[in-house]
Formats: C-alpha cells, sequence, structure tokens
C-alpha cells in the first residue's frame, strides 16, 4: 500500500494534535517554567499588549521598570479602538530614551480590532475573537517576539495562543507572560481563565490568589 | 472631634451614582464635614443626572464639576477623597497617600469593581460605606485608623521577568 497525502496529514495533524496536548499540559503544571537560555548580552524581542484604561496603566508602568537594553526591540500591541494608548506609549518611549543608548530606542505600534468588548456575550466574543485571531497571524509571522508580555482584557487571548501555536510548530520558543489585573483579589478575570493553560509565566497581584490557585505566582504588585 | 483640616474631593470617575452625590451635599454631610475642619468640598459627578449645588454651604465652600481630562491634581489637593468603588481612582488616592472613603454602589453589587475595594477596607487602608451609611461614617470614622498603603513592587517584577528570562542586566541604571 503506497504513501498517500492523506496518510501524511494524517500523521502531522496527529504529531502536532499531541505536541499541542503535551505543551498545554507541560504548561500548566508549572508554576514558572524557565525556557532555554538566551546568550547573555542579547536582548528579547518583546511584545507588549497593551489593554485598555487600568491595565493600560498597570503595563505601562511595568515596563518603565523594565530596562530597554534587555527588552529590545518593543512591539506595542493595542486594539484599533484605543485611542488614549497610543500617546501614553510614545511618552513611555520618550521615558525610556533617555535611560537606553539609541540602539535600544527601536520600538513599534501594531493595532488590532478588538476581541472582545467589556460586557459582550460569550457567544458572540467567539466570532470577535475569530475575526481578530486572524488578523493576528501576519503580526505575529512578522515579528516573531521571543517574549509576549500582557496583562487581559480580550486583546491578549489571540495573540498569546498564536505565539503559542507557533511553539507547537517550531516557528519560534516565545515565552508568555500574564500579569492579572490588581482589581482580581477573589478569583481569575476571563482572560486570566483562559491563559492558565497558555502562559509560561502567570502573576497574580494579591497573595490570596496564589494560595487559591496551583500555578499563580505571586511576586509583588505593580 | 478632632479636625483634620483642608479640602475634600468626591468623585465618581466616568460612572453615574446620583445616590452619593445627592447625599454628599445633603446639608447633614455637609455639617459633618464641616464639624471635622473641612473647608472646602470638590465634586466630580460623572455622568450623574444630579447637578449639586456649587457656593457657600453649612460652613463649607462647593465646588462642582462633571468631568475633567484628569483629575489628578484635585486628588493631590485633597486631604480626603470620597471616592466610588473604581480601582483606578482608589488606588492612586493611596498611591498618593490620602485617606480614602470608598463609597459602593449597591445597585452594581455584582460587580467586580468592588473586589478591590473590599480587599482594601479589609487590610484597613480605607473606609468602606454605602450611601446611606456615609453621613454615619463621617460622625464615627478615626482617619488615624487608616493603615498607610505600600508602594507597588514594579521593580521586583521587572526584576523576577529578568531572572526568568534568563537576562542578566550588565548594570542596571536608575
Amino acid at each position: 500500500m503506497c504513501i498517500t497525502t492523506f496518510h501524511l496529514l494524517t500523521v502531522a495533524t496527529c504529531f502536532f494534535l499531541g505536541r499541542f496536548y503535551y505543551l498545554v499540559r507541560k504548561t500548566s503544571s508549572n508554576v514558572v517554567k524557565i525556557l532555554p537560555k538566551q546568550p547573555k548580552d542579547k536582548s528579547m524581542n518583546t511584545m507588549i499588549v497593551i489593554g485598555s484604561g487600568g491595565h493600560t496603566t498597570e503595563m505601562l508602568r511595568l515596563v518603565k521598570a523594565m530596562t530597554p537594553s534587555l527588552y529590545c526591540p518593543r512591539t506595542y500591541v493595542m486594539a484599533s479602538s484605543d485611542a488614549t494608548s497610543e500617546f501614553k506609549v510614545h511618552v513611555l518611549e520618550e521615558h525610556l530614551a533617555t535611560k537606553a543608548s539609541r540602539k535600544y530606542r527601536k520600538y513599534s505600534i501594531f493595532k488590532i480590532p478588538r476581541s472582545r468588548d467589556v460586557g459582550q456575550s460569550f457567544f458572540t466574543s467567539a466570532f470577535s475573537t475569530l475575526y481578530s485571531f486572524l488578523r493576528c497571524v501576519p503580526m505575529m509571522l512578522q515579528t516573531r517576539p521571543e517574549l509576549v508580555l500582557c496583562n487581559g482584557p480580550g486583546t491578549c487571548v489571540p495573540i498569546c495562543i498564536l505565539a503559542f501555536l507557533l511553539r507547537t510548530f517550531f516557528l519560534t520558543n516565545t515565552i508568555i507572560v500574564f500579569i492579572e489585573s490588581v482589581c482580581r483579589v477573589e478569583s481569575l478575570s476571563m482572560t486570566g481563565k483562559i491563559l492558565y493553560y497558555f502562559a509560561d509565566v502567570f502573576l497574580v497581584q494579591w497573595k490570596d490568589l496564589e494560595h487559591r490557585y496551583s500555578r499563580v505566582a505571586y511576586v509583588g504588585r505593580v | 472631634m478632632a479636625t483634620s483640616g483642608g479640602h475634600v474631593f468626591a468623585t465618581v470617575g466616568t460612572t453615574k451614582f446620583d445616590l452619593f452625590i445627592r447625599t454628599l451635599t445633603n446639608d447633614d454631610v455637609l455639617r459633618e464635614l464641616a464639624h471635622r475642619g473641612y473647608t472646602s468640598l470638590t465634586v466630580q459627578y460623572g455622568n450623574g443626572s444630579f447637578e449639586p449645588w456649587s457656593g457657600f454651604r453649612e460652613g463649607i465652600k462647593v465646588e462642582c464639576y462633571r468631568f475633567k481630562d484628569s483629575i489628578l491634581k484635585d486628588i493631590k489637593d485633597a486631604d480626603l477623597v470620597i471616592s466610588h468603588a473604581g480601582a483606578g481612582t482608589c488606588l492612586e488616592a493611596l498611591e498618593h497617600h490620602k485617606k480614602l472613603i470608598v463609597v459602593v454602589n449597591e445597585s452594581l453589587m455584582d460587580n467586580h469593581q468592588t473586589e478591590l475595594a473590599e480587599k482594601l477596607f479589609e487590610d484597613s487602608h480605607v473606609f468602606y460605606c454605602s450611601p446611606a451609611s456615609l453621613c454615619r461614617l463621617l460622625q464615627t470614622m478615626d482617619l488615624s485608623h487608616l493603615r498607610p498603603f505600600p508602594p507597588g513592587q514594579t521593580l521586583t517584577i521587572a526584576k523576577f521577568l529578568d531572572e526568568t528570562c534568563d537576562l542578566k542586566p550588565k548594570c542596571r541604571p536608575l
């Protein structure tokens, strides 16, 4: 019996499904996973997903504390409906420019359609998530981030899942870091519940949450 | 009652919270504020349909506005902040070391926004009440019971990220 394309496809599909399952199991069983070592003086191609409102404030505050020369170039991703965040990113980058040499001042901004509006139903958000998912594919293939930094809401789900898929297909080795909002004291947000299975590092900002969920880590408040 | 002195700033952010604003600008509440030694009150009433009356009442100078680009200056100028349960406003007030009373909107009870305010109350960083109990709280509260809010640990988190990604800063600026 000859091996047809169909057979090959079936084997490949099984392999990648198996790898996907393996990676999800591996990721969600670790509190913090240390990924392959980077050469010491290399900086990381970082993607920073900007949420909205309070999420933006928290994320930009964290980026402000990070060493720009280690996380470079920086790609900021935000919802296309977000009018104010872009300005805030430029202000932040001006600040970062004062503590890094010219070589580390590289940053870019991408805008993607929003996957879920606050209060949108679970059913319709499935479609809008799919749409923004497809719109993210070219961006992810183009930038190939080594680190994705996000803190919700919705916008970051398609990006993180894509980064995870790229790893499944051996295309990149992206570290996904999710930081739950300071507002969540007792339970995880919907974004948090999804990314619980995909994020390599899952940080929360209250100690109580660390006791409640096995794989989240508390380091401090942003 | 000890005099706390100074200025009060009340804010509802972008929400609509008429009951709070109505209670706050009641003569009873204003009298209580004056009794505590406060002399002026600025009210940011957001999307509310009730527009409070500006002017001089019960020994308090009341000023009102709907929105501003940034309420940060008003928070900084205040000695006491009375806020809705919005996380952003609460944290901003605490970060500027302001005494804070959080007034929770009971008609939005199933709202995760209040989760943070409740936690801050548990940890004695804020006072917490409903519009109905605001006057009573102003009569009985002891501001010295509030514990200072520790600053954020962004540098610790940034360092944790460096270690996780196995990046070693050659020299850390800042």
